[in-house]
């Protein structure tokens, strides 16, 4: 691993990484589904267009990614696009970490889910429901799993008083 | 085959006469065996277990949102909260997380220490999962044992930080405060003991025949599903998959310690209770060779506009009282930029992912902790077997609601 190198942007991580196995099967797959890259601290970041997540996982867990980790959501409120969701995936045999990118717009944000692909993320694609408000289609229960079943809003969005409402 | 985890069985339309024969159970959310605040609707056959579905957030206090609203390092006592059986780990995750975004230097001997406290944290969680699992399954005894020593842990962390359990004592940069001086030998008396102790819980349990009846071949998870279900940690190595982040994923000086990582091929809960034995006096190993090898220095980093001054030197110097001041009344920036950092906790991988925006105060904090993936394999566990393995397995899991609901 280039650990004290940092490639911002696409071509850079191109060029200075051409050799990773996550870098090489997206190219393989389909080029034009990887918006952005970025190598930072050690860590590989891979933003993906947003209707393709689902193959580019199956694409990256073919290449030896085969550990979902976690996912989770960022709102940048009020920026655009809003929501960012990163998807952490580990290899076993590789020892390394990659982190998928998806970048959603703010109005009625949706995402294919990777439940299918990944049973784990099962739990983690609810709790981004439940405290983002993203929607994953061909999740198998997409309902809250944290907060109460008829709780309204949802709190992790930066527009949702740390207080809460009172 | 996995079960893709779906409608709440209580919710779910009933199929015509499927249903029939079949009754739903509510176990938790106050229950003996569940270990905190956990609900599970069970649905059985008779004894058999046909469905099980986990619903949680009952200690849902928004964490990660509280986080959003304070400075770096008012985070780290949050962290002690959310899984109160491994202080320690919370803490060293957070704080590597943290320091790899400012790029800071952590000199060796406060390294050193903090694998120390780390394992020995490790060391108290395994200590409770042995009394309750134990207890769970009827051997009262056990339970007595384990919690004598997690006193003394106890007893060593309160020496160390004045806290028995909230100790937030690892801080962006090092520690809170410079060890006492008697804090090396308590540990040096503790852990030569211990190996007798565990000789001991083994004595009593490994040839016990009602606990190897209702462990041995209950809950099994075969290594594919363990995958593909997110599950880490003991139980991964459990069922086949020789996986440590201590070892693959070297973090806080862990490359400079000799250990093993025990794997079983069962799966099942006996498998479990074995890997976490075997994990107990390999804990034992790397403190010994932390103590022996304990280096000489400073026990926080050179940077004084991140880590508070000592005591004296604030006193007595105006420069660190500047910095004193300022940093406790306005925090310190942190670069742009998002990182995660995972480590090997008691009971699995422990991940935090911090996205900083350049300000004081961190962007967004998020928390993955091992208990919350584990949960899913649950019902693929339980599934088939009678209802009284639940909690067997409940038990052989090693969950804390603190963490699944943070």
């Amino acid at each position: 691993m280039a650990e004290a190198k940092t490639f911002i942007g696409k071509a850079a991580v191109l060029e200075g990484l051409p050799e990773h196995p996550a870098v090489k099967a997206i190219l393989a797959w389909k080029p034009e589904a990887l918006m952005d890259a970025k190598f930072d601290r050690g860590e590989l970041t891979l933003t993906i267009a947003r209707e393709e997540i689902r193959a580019a996982a199956a694409t990256v867990q073919a290449a030896g990614y085969n550990f979902f980790e976690d996912v989770t959501a960022v709102d940048w409120f009020p920026s655009s696009p809003r929501f960012q969701l990163s998807y952490h995936i580990l290899s076993h045999a590789f020892k390394e970490r990659i982190r998928l990118r998806v970048m959603l717009d703010g109005e009625a944000p949706a995402v294919d889910s990777i439940t299918p692909i990944w049973p784990g993320a099962n739990f983690y694609e609810r709790e981004v429901f439940d405290l983002f408000g993203i929607l994953f289609d061909g999740h198998p229960n997409l309902r809250r799993i944290l907060m109460p079943d008829d709780w309204q809003g949802h709190p992790l969005r930066k527009d949702y008083p740390v207080e809460g409402y009172r | 085959m996995i079960d893709t985890i779906g409608t709440p069985i209580f919710q779910a339309p009933v199929a015509e006469g499927a249903h029939d024969q079949h009754m739903i159970l509510n176990l938790g959310p106050q229950h003996p065996s569940m270990h905190g605040v956990l609900r599970l609707e069970v649905e059985i056959d008779g004894e058999i277990v046909v469905r099980l579905y986990p619903e949680i957030g009952y200690l849902h206090t928004g964490i990660e949102k509280t986080c959003e609203a304070k400075f770096y390092h008012q985070v780290v006592p949050l962290t002690d909260r959310v899984n109160y059986l491994d202080p320690l780990s919370n803490n060293l995750c957070y704080c590597l997380a943290v320091e790899k975004l400012l790029d800071l230097e952590i000199p060796q001997k406060a390294q050193w220490l903090r694998v120390l406290l780390a394992e020995l944290s490790r060391l108290n969680s395994h200590l409770i999962w042995l009394g309750t699992h134990a207890m769970d399954i009827g051997a009262l005894t056990v339970f007595l044992y384990t919690f004598r020593e997690r006193e003394e842990i106890l007893r060593i962390f309160e020496g160390l930080s004045g806290q028995r359990m909230m100790t937030s004592y690892i801080r962006i940069g090092g520690l809170a405060l410079e060890p006492p001086l008697d804090f090396l030998d308590r540990v040096q008396g503790f852990i030569k003991t211990l190996p007798e102790k565990i000789d001991e819980y083994s004595n009593l349990l490994t040839g016990n025949p009602i606990f190897k009846n209702r462990l041995k071949g209950v809950g099994y998870l075969s290594a594919a599903d363990a995958v593909a279900l997110g599950v880490t940690g003991p139980i991964l190595r459990a069922s086949g998959v020789d996986s440590d982040l201590r070892r693959d994923m070297p973090y806080s000086g862990y490359e400079n310690f000799q250990f093993q990582v025990p794997t079983s091929t069962d799966g099942d809960c006996w498998a479990r209770y074995e890997v976490r034995l075997i994990e107990m006096r390999e804990s034992v190993k790397i403190i010994q060779q932390a103590l022996d090898g304990m280096p000489e220095g400073p026990f926080k980093a050179d940077a004084p506009k991140i880590v508070l001054p000592d005591r004296e030197k604030m006193k007595t110097q105006m420069e660190a009282l500047i910095h004193h001041f300022k940093i406790v009344t306005e925090g310190f920036a942190v670069p742009a930029g998002e990182v995660y950092q995972g480590i090997e906790a008691g009971h699995g991988q422990t991940g935090y992912y911090v996205v900083s925006d350049g300000t004081a105060k961190p962007y967004r904090v998020h928390m993955r902790y091992p208990s919350f993936a584990t949960l899913q394999a649950l019902e693929t566990m339980c599934k088939g077997r009678m209802l009284a393995d639940v909690v067997a397995v409940v038990g052989s899991i090693d969950i804390v609601l603190g963490e699944i609901d943070r």
